[in-house]
């Protein structure tokens, strides 16, 4: 404990360093990423350890703050998340050295390192407060630092509107937590978790839907994931890489806590959580398919993230009402360890579109292409990432989402309404996949092979060294994860057995064993077979050169790089099948004549819950805000007026 | 020596009623200088007894500074802003008399209401309740900023008064520490009053609602 301590002082210390420092850019950089380092492997230690000893530790501090105190929890499930929080936040730093040495005398790289420590810190804050105050202090300065992140390029006006959205997002998750926990500390003196007690009947679903949407709001899922398409893509790309690797992972903490605070779950709960969690999946992969930039196409990928282990989660406590414990510990387990998956994988890919975005100067896949030969080492690992977060095999992607499927094949088995969720979890899950792996393949074709389509793109440059380190670093993780995955049974079970009960660590433990050993073996035996064939090949060639010739020759005798298939028309089949839910906009030329003149096409993706739900809705209340408008005379005296007249209607009140 | 008290409690409840008609601004700041003076008085009147020397000291700072410092600071701010001099007041002066009586009312009942601890001047809490009042009828019902100033003041003296009411020997502290505050208020807005009289050539503060970003009509379409 005194170790994790250690890392927030010197998280916060190196963030006011960095301050200071903010005249000399080289140096701000230096305190940002060192302290960042430092702390990480400070953090890294208490947290590997309290996994794999199960022990949990408590540090109470003296905090005279109304109804907290400082206490911080370290127990499995907190260490479950700390460990992928330090990993990523620590590669991360490495990462931003060199990709915030491009903004020298261009941006405050000393506010930018600054704010990059402070989220840090609030991220480790949220996963071990063992206090509300002390919780939501975390969660508004996670918050309130990644804003300054994503308003890190504030002169582009889709950075400011995206700012705008995230934290209006985040206000009002704040807001439905606070209530959601003075429900639940309602009559205690001091609001610890360790005290809360989760009420009875309708207030005990009140408190799950407000945790829900609150938390919700955080991690993403659709209908409320509406800051993320836009903040991710406007941050600078380590810090997408934190933010969406692991923040978003805050909000899915917070629902699995409250699960397990609120003990035996009604079974309408999980229903909820699975029906959200196929809807986010299937549509965020839909739409990631239907994106135009690169960011933006990996943002998409997150929420289809954030549903499959929503939909784990539900699976678990349709199971766990059922009293089908191995198959809830299954989904629970599944759940978990796809957090830990997607974090390293979703930060790979964040990393690898930032040096995409820093080599070619733009992630839009319409002015990319022919990447692989002028980017080899990002390109190969952000190969790596795709097949992770597509769940192929060896890389840890599967790992996960394979108990998952084994949950719901289960419970296809069983009778009632487990087996109903067991279809729609395995049925949406295998659809998301394959749309998923279709996005990747259109994002990463467009991106890395053919030719390049824009001058930018065939002068782009590979990436600086350290940011090719962090990256090898997150894809070599990746595929160790995929690889020796039982090895992460022990901490696993111990995650699930302090989240859901320690009957669901040892069922999980006993449930996961064999199939992860399976995947493993699978794995490996997928890299011998690669391994083989490479061999073959050698001795085939046999010394001689293969030949090589142009990409996209097709026989044509002048072909250009604008003939090549581009992202919008590798993905038309698929977009248009599904443009009932897509609304994408779009020009199609007419081709009439027989010698058709020149022509024009275009299409665009729609932001469609934000234009169709959020935005009408902001509109109609502005409206009503403005109804009011007569209130704001702007006159000093009704002003003073007012305040005179709540005092004497409060005086009067209490009189 | 309460008979006294008693008679400068009504001494003020009647300048409270002087100030919601008087018209000139000079009239206003001399008003409000007289009701300070008074105010500050009163302890000397209500204590049993030989008032302490601190009490003496304390009286001779306050009439000092109500009496003479701030009357000076606004007859200058007045006389520099070259404005009109009267207090064009938002509403009529029949309609502020008549809240001023209002106000009063509402302060007997509520004074008879108030769970406080019996005190020996009979009055002093709706007198120092209507002098509040008062203050903030100044503020809300009056154009120029000075006449805000002189609103903060009246409502000083009545949170002096209310101060006496409750604790008759010692409300030095309190008072000490709010006295400081309105100096440094009235000093702040003497300036400000110069400063905005200079820019904008007048001291009406409606026409300050210019400064501000709200405009109608430009958003709420």
């Amino acid at each position: 404990m005194a170790l994790v301590l250690l890392s927030f002082v010197i998280l916060l210390l190196s963030a006011f360093l960095a301050l200071c420092l903010a005249r000399n850019p080289r140096r701000a950089q230096d305190a940002g990423a060192y302290g960042a380092v430092a702390a990480s492997l400070a953090g890294l230690i208490p947290s590997v350890k309290v996994l794999f000893s199960g022990v949990s530790e408590t540090l109470a501090l003296p905090w005279p703050v109304p109804l907290g105190s400082f206490t911080l929890v370290l127990d499995p499930l907190s260490a479950f998340f700390l460990v992928p929080v330090f990993i990523l936040t620590g590669l991360s730093a490495v990462y931003g050295v060199d990709y915030l040495a491009h903004y020298t005398g261009k941006k405050p790289l000393g506010l930018a390192w600054a704010a990059f420590n402070v989220l840090t810190a609030s991220m480790a804050l949220v996963f071990t407060a063992g206090n509300a105050v002390l919780f939501m202090l975390g969660w508004e300065l996670m918050a309130a630092s990644s804003f300054l992140l994503v308003l890190f390029e504030h002169e582009k006006a889709q950075a400011r509107r995206a700012a705008f959205i995230y934290i209006t997002a985040g206000g009002a998750g704040a807001l439905l937590l606070l209530a959601a926990f003075s429900l639940l500390g309602a009559g205690s003196p001091v609001m610890d978790f360790s005290s809360f007690v989760f009420p009875a009947g309708r207030a005990a679903s009140a408190v799950f839907l407000l945790a829900l949407c609150g938390f919700g709001l955080k991690a993403g899922f659709i209908p409320l994931h509406v800051w993320l398409p836009e903040a991710h893509p406007a941050a600078p790309s380590h810090v997408s890489a934190v933010m969406s690797g692991i923040m978003i992972k805050t909000g899915v903490y917070g629902i699995i806590r409250t699960l397990s605070l609120a003990g035996p779950c009604p079974e309408w709960w999980g229903w909820t959580l699975l029906l959200l969690g196929a809807a986010s999946c299937l549509l965020g992969a839909l739409f990631a398919l239907a994106q135009h930039e690169l960011k933006r196409v990996l943002a998409y990928s997150s929420i289809e993230n954030v549903g499959i282990i929503l939909l784990a989660l539900g699976l678990g406590v349709i199971g766990a009402a059922n009293r089908a414990y191995p198959l809830a510990a299954l989904a629970f387990a599944g759940a978990l360890l796809h957090v830990f998956n997607h974090s390293l994988f979703k930060g790979l890919l964040f990393m690898g579109a930032g040096s995409v975005l820093q080599g070619a100067g733009t992630a839009e896949l319409e002015a990319l292409g022919g990447l692989s030969k002028r980017m080899p080492g990002t390109a190969m690992l952000f190969l790596a990432g795709a097949a992770a977060a597509c769940a192929l095999p060896p890389f840890n992607g599967f790992a996960g989402e394979f108990l998952v499927y084994l949950g719901a094949f289960r419970s296809v088995s069983s009778t009632g309404s487990i087996a109903l969720a067991g279809v729609i979890a395995g049925l949406s899950l295998a659809c998301a996949g394959a749309l998923a792996a279709a996005a990747f393949s259109r994002a990463g074709g467009a991106a890395f092979l053919g030719e390049p389509r824009t001058e930018r793109a065939a002068k782009a440059r590979e990436c600086g060294p350290l940011m090719l380190f962090s990256m090898r670093a997150l894809a070599a993780l990746c595929l160790l994860a995929g690889l020796f995955s039982p090895f992460l049974l022990l901490p696993l079970a111990r995650a699930v057995g302090s989240g859901f009960g320690p009957a669901a660590g040892l069922e999980a433990a006993e449930a996961a064993a064999v199939p992860l050993i399976y995947v493993s073996a699978g794995g490996l035996l997928l890299l011998a077979l690669i391994a083989l064939a490479w061999a073959k090949r050698r001795a085939f060639l046999g010394g001689r050169k293969p030949a090589e010739g142009v990409t996209w020759d097709c026989g044509y005798a002048a072909p250009t790089p604008r003939m090549q298939y581009g992202a919008s028309s590798f993905s038309q089949p698929l977009t248009d099948f599904f443009q009932p839910v897509l609304r994408k906009l779009g020009q199609y030329p007419v081709i009439s004549e027989y010698f058709p003149g020149k022509a024009s096409f275009s299409t665009e993706a729609q932001a469609v819950f934000y234009n169709s739900f959020y935005y009408p809705a902001a509109a109609r209340l502005r409206d009503l805000a403005y109804r009011f408008s007569w209130i704001q005379h702007g006159r000093l005296q009704i002003y003073i007026m007012y305040i005179v007249v709540t005092l004497m209607g409060l005086l009067l009140w209490k009189l | 020596m309460h008979t006294f008290a008693e008679l400068i409690i009504v001494l003020i409840i009647l300048l409270d009623l002087a100030l919601a008609v008087t018209g000139s601004l000079s009239s206003c700041i001399r008003l409000v200088a007289v009701q300070g003076v008074v105010a500050g008085l009163l302890p000397l009147m209500a204590g049993a007894g030989a008032p302490h020397t601190r009490a003496l000291l304390f009286a001779a700072v306050i009439v000092t500074l109500k009496g003479a410092v701030f009357p000076w600071l606004l007859m200058r701010a007045r006389d520099k802003s070259g404005a009109r001099k009267d207090v064009e007041p938002l509403i009529s002066y029949p309609a502020s008399i008549l809240l001023c009586i209002g106000a009063f009312i509402a302060s007997s009942w509520m004074g008879s209401r108030l769970p406080l601890p019996e005190t020996q001047v009979a009055w002093i809490v709706p007198a120092s309740l209507a002098t509040i009042f008062t203050g903030f009828l100044l503020i809300t019902t009056r154009s120029k900023a000075i006449t805000q100033v002189l609103g903060y003041l009246v409502i000083e003296n009545g949170i002096y008064i209310f101060g006496l009411a409750l604790f008759v020997e010692q409300p030095m502290m309190v008072e000490l520490a709010i006295l400081l505050d309105v100096f440094v208020a009235v000093f702040v807005m003497g300036i400000a009053i110069f400063h905005i009289s200079r820019e904008f050539d007048h001291i009406d503060t409606a026409e300050l609602s210019e400064l501000s970003d709200w405009r109608r009509g430009e958003y709420g379409k």
